[in-house]
């Protein structure tokens, strides 16, 4: 789970981490009431959206005044933010960040997060902070100081100062350093984060650490032990059906095409995906309805495909193997019989019972085509979708 | 022959009396599989199954002789079970469970680093030598025994791939489903080193898909120690950059862990790629078929509808043999 900016320096707050001192606005009234409150020369206005590159994109702007605090915030509000990670249709800005600004005097990248092949956390650092790590770590991955982490005895001191030293930081920064970084480990553990970055984090003029950006994702696996996290999500950063889609427990991420999946498994669905392209088509969707595929989860999948105006045809996949087809066929059925679509739809499956699951279909009066496998499959569902682009 | 299991493995299930342990549990024991125990908290002293029921790991392995066991429990409980599984002394244990905390995984992965236990998973179909023993949920029915490892990160695409197999006659050693989560146990590497040692696996598929960069360290190994055939596919080629596909694993962050970039490491190595998951199945079937004319010369294909195969290892040394009395 993603969360906001301001949500993430308030958890870090909590752990000892030096943060800007800011609030959350939602008005420009509101705006020009916090920037009095801070009361420092310059503030911040910084657009609260879960994508990167706000700064380019302008949704990050410096006020002079509270009055200007006021009007930049009039002009961020409501804006399409564009940046390289929103997608050329940009996302809706409705919420702010309002700081105090900071005398800046150098700027270092941070970041934590677990090294799937080590399957420890890993803390990352690097001297100049700001620009894209991702860019950094293909091009020059020795620029970017690595300490891995034994989980039983935590980051340590000598780990922190080896990334300290390694930043090239004034010893007497390097002893405000190493709490700093100890710290961000314990907020990321203790959260269950699966990803932390201070970038940048900065070195004021007079000498302070301080996490002047923070984005934090938060593990999905792990809410279950943090309620306190679920008031955090913001259903205005997701895609709508995929809001709808977490609500019935589908794995459903929305894509531009105009052939709907609905398949059993996660890597049957992404190679369904995958298959649609090579049979010239575009997939409107990745969608998991899990591996047992009940009854209730087709119908709730028919659904949520639907809803989706792009879509010309259903390619159904499912891999049943102890499932029994007579079962998902009847499912299907009566997904249609209640939901009433005259999208095509395209059957392919396999399991136990597969010809009795066949006859079931076939005599159902819906017109279902039924195919022999997964290419077949494919190749139909393209050609109902209007055919290969 | 296989890997990892057989007909003399004995597993105890833990979380044998749940919904989910007590279905897959009567389907192992259809399938032959020994499954000898299980172990469900506050129910030791039961029978379950027709098996008796422990209330530790450590009891189970004890009074069964279990040297495998499979957990089916739920994920906030699943870190705590591989953790009693592997200080019971198992050699090996699998663990099907979905949806376990990544940090969970990071502390499980310390333990398991001095550990003697292999673990298999989580979030995994679990392992089958068909026709021998079968440890998991994939339908037994769809395999057969023969001489094809296959590896995969994923349960249904394994399934869909294995089907293919058989459908052209080609039968498995053993199948093992590595898991879709960031952190599992056996990566990819350790599987196909099992499979290369195996003189009975002929040849090897493995299934990736995106994120991590595991298939490119497997396709190394690949590159300098193995000379069996083997056929590399990758789910996910059109999956959008940033996005989770399902399995906690499979993400592509950064631009690090596509699929283009794992098709290309794998080709590097040799490895016969497969663009269309469909293709799988027909691809290995020419591989090999191709192998079985190169290697039988004029002699008849001795098996029954079965499509067999000279290992490659042997023929590889046998050529070696020969080119070394050559010299000699």
């Amino acid at each position: 789970m993603k969360i906001h900016e301001y949500q993430a320096k308030a958890i870090l707050a909590k752990f000892g981490v030096p943060v800007p001192r800011g609030e959350v606005v939602f008005t420009k009234d509101e705006a020009r009431a916090a920037a009095q409150r801070l009361g420092t020369r310059v503030v911040v206005v910084k657009a609260q959206i879960h994508a990167g590159g706000r700064g380019k994109g302008g949704g990050v702007k410096l006020a002079k005044s509270p009055d200007e605090a006021a009007t930049l915030a009039g002009q961020i509000l409501g804006m399409q933010l564009i940046t390289h990670q929103t997608g050329p249709e940009g996302r809706l800005v409705r919420r702010l960040l309002v700081e105090e600004g900071l005398d800046i005097k150098r700027e270092l990248y941070l970041g934590l997060l677990v090294d799937r092949s080590a399957g420890a956390a890993v803390f990352m650092a690097r001297a100049a902070g700001g620009m894209e790590i991702e860019e950094v770590a293909k091009e020059n991955p020795k620029a970017i100081l690595r300490q891995t982490i034994n989980s039983a005895v935590g980051l340590q001191p000598y780990q922190a100062r080896n990334l300290a030293f390694g930043l090239d930081l004034a010893p007497e920064i390097v002893s405000a350093a190493v709490p700093f970084f100890q710290s961000l480990y314990r907020a990321f553990i203790e959260t269950d984060a699966s990803l932390l970055e201070i970038n940048p984090c900065v070195v004021t003029g007079d000498g302070r650490l301080v996490a002047l950006d923070a984005k934090m994702v938060l593990d999905d696996n792990a809410l279950y032990r943090h309620p306190e996290f679920k008031e955090l999500r913001d259903l205005d950063e997701e895609t709508p059906l995929e809001v709808e889609a977490s609500k019935f427990k589908l794995n459903y991420i929305k894509l531009d095409g105009t052939v709907g999946c609905m398949v059993n498994g996660a890597g049957l669905a992404m190679a369904t995906m995958d298959i649609i392209k090579l049979a010239g088509g575009s997939p409107a969707n990745f969608l998991d309805v899990g591996g047992g595929a009940s009854e209730e989860q087709v119908k709730n999948a028919f659904h949520i495909l639907l809803s989706d105006p792009n879509v010309k045809a259903v390619f159904i996949n499912i891999f049943g193997g102890i499932l029994r087809c007579d079962v998902l066929a009847s499912g299907v059925v009566n997904a249609a019989k209640e939901l009433k679509f005259k999208t095509p739809v395209v059957i392919r499956m396999e399991g136990t019972n597969v010809e009795k699951g066949q006859e079931i279909l076939r005599d159902s009066g819906f017109g279902f085509t039924v195919a022999k496998g997964m290419k077949d499959g494919a190749e139909k569902a393209v050609a109902l979708a209007g055919g290969a682009r | 022959m296989s890997v990892l299991v057989d007909k003399s493995t004995r597993v105890i299930v833990q979380g044998l009396t749940g919904r989910e342990g007590s279905f897959h549990a009567q389907q192992m024991l259809d399938y032959g599989t020994k499954v000898v125990g299980g172990v469900t908290p506050g129910k030791g002293g039961t029978k379950h199954l027709g098996v008796p029921v422990f209330n530790t790991v450590a009891d189970a392995a004890d009074k069964t002789g279990a040297n495998a066991s499979v957990i089916f429990v739920p994920p906030p409980f699943a870190a705590d079970a591989i953790l009693e599984g592997a200080d019971a002394g198992l050699p090996l244990v699998i663990c099907i469970t979905e949806g376990i905390p990544t940090l969970d995984m990071v502390r499980v992965a310390a333990v398991m680093k001095n550990s003697n236990t292999r673990l298999i998973g989580p979030n995994c179909p679990g392992i089958i030598s068909p026709g021998k023993c079968k440890i998991g949920i994939m339908p037994g029915s769809i395999h057969k025994p023969g001489n094809v490892g296959v590896v995969s990160r994923s349960g249904t695409l394994t399934y869909e791939a294995v089907d293919q197999l058989t459908r052209l006659g080609i039968g498995q050693s053993t199948c093992i489903g590595i898991g879709g989560d960031p952190i599992v146990g056996t990566s990819f590497l350790d599987a196909i080193q099992l499979f290369n040692d195996d003189p009975d696996t002929h040849a090897i598929v493995m299934i990736g898909e995106i994120g991590g960069n595991a298939e490119e360290v497997a396709a190394q190994y690949v590159r300098k120690n193995v000379k069996k055939p083997v056929i590399g596919f990758i789910a996910g080629q059109t999956a959008p950059p940033g996005r989770r596909m399902g399995h906690a694993g499979a993400i592509v962050s950064g631009g690090q862990g596509t699929a283009a970039d794992k098709y290309k490491a794998m080709r590097a190595a040799g490895i016969h790629t497969v663009q269309s998951p469909a293709e799988i199945g027909h691809t290995l079937a020419a591989l090999v078929g191709r192998k079985v004319r190169a290697a039988a010369g004029s002699a008849r294909a001795k098996s029954k509808g079965r499509i067999s195969f000279k290992p490659a290892s042997k023929r590889a040394a046998g050529s070696t043999a020969k080119r070394g009395k050559k010299k000699k």
